[in-house]
């Protein structure tokens, strides 16, 4: 998304360049950007590098070349522990909570970034966010449904009060009725203002939430748009229904 | 009533490998590698409170102390806490030096082969710098008092009930230490998803340091108990090691509780198999209770699926 | 003088042969097949004693002096070994790797208790004595003897070389490092990876077992301690240095560290006060610990490592 001037943005990768071994690189030149409470999805086929992008941009993956600002200041190739702390959350695809923790200690674990008087009032506004993670505090978060960890590991991120989240495939694996709760569960974060960056399968859904869209294809972006009827673009709907993303839909 | 002297001896026996299993569950499913070292760091904390003992005694001629009917007194209190940080100590060099860099490149297995030759060098370090001989805390001959009235075959020494009383308590310290600070939470969640705490804030290199700290804290009393219940030697800690991991795995991995409950058991298995199979197979008895757990039920007692 | 660098040669290298031979045979295990053995010293120790009992005199002290050939106390040595491992493999094969090295260390350790305590069979801590040299009536002196033997043991460790050379490239073989590499996968090939891993254990555990008779011929008497857990950890060094996954680079660890081990005696005799003589050996043991560190942090591929193993240990 370079046709974006970089200033004022919330969230801008430029030019990733990314990939587990070095001399392999998944992603291979992505940019994506975000203004501030914007919701953007980024959309492709399987194994396009939509994760390992998201993961590059919070440290999971190494960054062999491109640049991550968030609010203008530089964050590239960050420890990924320290990326909470600059206002920037993530939530992965799967195993995204702490299964043998209770819910409540999820959520302590991520207050321990706060000043020590805020973390108790930043978990009671998750409680009142989510009156069902409220509700099953006590339970180890294994013992929740699908769609509730998605929910548990969404408030976890909000925690911190983050001023970015990466949501990296919410609904993948989930009923499509549980799919529904966590688009609602997203819509609630969308009203709080939070610059969301969402990794999706279901580009419909994305879609309907996003202000934004892009398409990533073998780790390069390549189209941008509105995402109002992005789907109708041309070469959106080459990317998609033709070779490479038929299994998409 | 013959087999209450087993009972007594295995629970005694039992609180020991209790304290030295809870130490290796928390490295082990912290760290993420079954540590050969653990024994070697216990050893070498019993030596530490045997070189600060000696050091004290030459200083100011005063041995053990005295505290009520136990062998011992402050002198020995204090030289304790100073083992328990010099151990936790030795712990973070091991790690720094030799972990850590592994870490960064190798696989949980490259860490259990580096783990051998660390440990080697502690054990052998010790044999080198103390000789094979063992050596003793005090040479006092402590009597097995009657210790529940009316049952006067119940017998056990002060120190023998200090031994349990402290693992009580330090048990009790560590589940609060993990359920109740944040310090505790963190360790808990690197040892299920190291990724997933790194994202949610989690330095997991300031935890790792912790869990040394802490595991050669715990091994360290661990020593002291068997120095003051029955003597030092370079092995001490490395004869433990398959008992150790025994209770480990039979109380499952990451389990505090569940080493403590392996621990008293298999202290309990080892004392009731004396009369069974003699003293001499004693120690066989871990590996049949290890072999057991592990084609039965790996995940262990307490244990979570993986 | 010449006499004695001769036959101290020959003492050197019988040693240093059956060190390259137990490594071959945990090269087998591990560095082929990925198995995490961790009781090389009890297979060892099995092999000593079988061959022992086999082929001694009768003792009033223990069982077993049957007197047979030594060539029939070397094929008991493999067979006992590697029935134990069949039935130690069967049970514990199928264990993570970290448990399966927990329960072979156990397996070791116990097989120590029973040598220290089973006294009818093993007379415990005095062990078994006269265990019969072969070559004792072809030379006059005992290096004339020894050297014979090292005829022998080159023989056999030759033998056994090109045999596992050939055997890991076989089809076998193959199918053995594609277990090690994704078990997965090779089942959905159709080779039942258990019955594989559970061959190779048992031949490495054979090959252990040889070793520790040939051993036993050489010394002349076994006793527990000579099969204490640090000679499992010896031997990992030794496969680790010279780079597992390569039968080249067993025989070479084997050699090297071995020759390492004798020049620091000689070393540690010459630098250590004469009071602290005695302390020399522990020191030895401390030298071989950093040298498996080092070479893990600084070389982890060993002198001869093949580049598969490294990838599978090396976290991408």
């Amino acid at each position: 998304m370079s046709d974006l001037p970089s200033e004022g943005l919330a969230l801008e990768a430029r030019d990733l360049v990314a990939g587990y071994e070095p001399g392999l690189p998944i992603v291979r030149g992505a940019s994506v950007a975000a203004r501030p409470g914007e919701v953007v999805a980024v959309l492709g086929p399987n194994g396009s590098g939509k994760s390992t992008l998201v993961k590059a941009i919070v440290g999971l993956v190494p960054v062999a070349a491109g640049t991550v600002r968030l609010f203008g200041r530089e964050i590239t190739g960050l420890p990924a522990h320290r990326f909470v702390r600059e206002g920037l959350a993530y939530v992965p695809q799967a195993e995204n909570v702490f299964a043998r923790l209770t819910v409540r200690e999820n959520l302590e674990l991520a207050a321990a970034v706060l000043p020590g008087p805020r973390r108790h009032e930043r978990i009671e506004a998750q409680y009142r966010l989510f009156p069902d993670v409220g509700r099953l505090r006590a339970l180890p978060a294994g013992r929740l449904s699908g769609g509730q960890r998605q929910m548990l590991a969404v408030a976890r991120a909000l925690v911190v009060e983050p001023r970015v989240l990466i949501l990296d495939e919410p609904s993948a694996g989930l009923a499509p009725r549980l799919a529904a709760v966590v688009f609602d569960t997203l819509r609630t974060v969308r009203a709080l203002g939070v610059t969301v960056v969402l990794v999706e399968q279901n580009a419909r859904a994305a879609l309907a939430l996003a202000d934004r869209a892009m398409v990533l294809v073998e780790g390069r972006d390549r189209v941008t748009g509105p995402a109002a009827g992005f789907l109708d673009v041309a070469e959106v709907a080459r990317l998609y229904l033709g070779g490479l993303g038929a299994r998409a839909r | 009533m013959t087999w209450i002297p087993f009972l007594v001896d295995g629970l005694l026996l039992g609180s020991t490998i209790a304290l030295g299993a809870v130490g290796l569950t928390l490295t082990y499913s912290i760290l993420g590698f079954a540590n050969f070292t653990h024994g070697d760091l216990i050893t070498w904390g019993a030596y530490f409170v045997l070189s600060l003992l000696l050091a004290s005694t030459a200083a100011t001629g005063s041995g053990l102390g005295q505290l009520g009917a136990l062998s011992f007194g402050w002198p020995f209190l204090a030289a304790l806490v100073v083992a328990m940080l010099l151990t936790g100590a030795l712990g973070l060099l091991l790690d720094r030096v030799l972990f850590r860099p592994l870490r960064q490149h190798g696989t949980q297995i490259v860490l259990v082969i580096a783990s051998f030759g660390a440990s080697l060098a502690l054990r052998y370090g010790l044999a080198f710098l103390y000789g094979p001989e063992p050596a003793y805390y005090t040479r006092d001959i402590q009597l097995a008092g009657p210790i529940v009235p009316g049952l006067p075959a119940v017998r056990a020494t002060p120190n023998q009930l200090f031994v349990l009383g402290l693992t009580a308590v330090l048990v009790v310290g560590l589940h609060l230490l993990l359920t109740r600070t944040t310090l505790g939470r963190a360790m808990r969640a690197v040892s299920e998803n190291p990724t997933l705490a790194r994202v949610v804030g989690v330095d997991p290199q300031a935890v790792v340091r912790w869990t040394w700290l802490l595991g050669g804290a715990l091994a360290a009393v661990g020593g002291a108990f068997v120095g003051l219940t029955v003597q030092v030697r370079p092995w001490l800690g490395f004869d433990l090691l398959l008992p150790l991991f025994a209770a480990a795995i039979l109380g499952g991995v990451g389990s505090v509780y569940g080493a403590v409950l392996g621990g008293l058991l298999l202290g309990l298995a080892e004392a009731l198999a004396v009369p069974l199979v003699g003293a001499e197979y004693r120690a066989a008895v871990a590996f049949a209770v290890l072999l057991a757990v592990l084609v039965v039920r790996p995940r262990g007692l307490l244990g979570v699926r993986e | 003088m010449i006499a004695d660098v001769g036959a101290y040669l020959v003492f050197f290298l019988v040693v240093a042969l059956y060190y390259a031979l137990l490594c071959l045979g945990l090269n087998l295990q591990w560095g082929v097949t990925g198995l995490f053995n961790v009781g090389v010293a009890g297979f060892v120790a099995v092999g000593a004693y079988a061959s022992a009992l086999l082929t001694g005199p009768d003792s009033p002290e223990h069982w077993g002096g049957l007197g047979l050939p030594v060539a029939v106390g070397w094929a008991g040595a493999a067979g006992v070994a590697g029935l134990c491992a069949l039935l130690v493999g069967a049970v514990t094969l199928r264990l993570r790797e970290d448990y399966l090295a927990i329960a072979t260390f156990g397996i070791a350790v116990t097989i120590q208790l029973v040598a220290l305590n089973f006294t009818r069979l093993t007379n415990g801590p005095f062990g078994i004595v006269q265990i019969p040299r072969p070559f004792a009536g072809w030379s006059e002196t005992p290096v004339g003897r020894n050297a014979l033997y090292l005829g022998l043991v080159v023989l056999v460790v030759a033998t056994t070389y090109v045999g596992l050379e050939r055997l890991v490239r076989s089809p076998w073989g193959r199918v053995l490092r594609g277990i090690r590499e994704d078990e997965v996968v090779a089942a959905a090939l159709g080779k039942s990876p258990a019955r594989y891993r559970l061959e190779a254990f048992v031949l490495g555990a054979m090959v252990m077992g040889i070793a520790g008779a040939i051993y036993a011929h050489f010394v002349g008497f076994v006793a527990p301690e000579d099969f204490l857990p640090i000679l499992t950890f010896q031997v990992w060094t030794m496969l680790v240095v010279g780079g597992s996954g390569s039968n080249r680079g067993a025989l070479a660890g084997g050699v090297l560290v071995w020759g390492l081990w004798s020049a620091s005696g000689a070393l540690v005799a010459a630098l250590l006060p004469p009071a602290m003589q005695a302390r020399g050996a522990p020191l030895q043991v401390v030298l071989i610990g950093i040298v498996l560190a080092l070479v893990l942090l600084y070389r982890p591929r060993g002198l001869f490592g093949e580049e598969a193993v490294v990838s599978r240990h090396v976290r991408t």
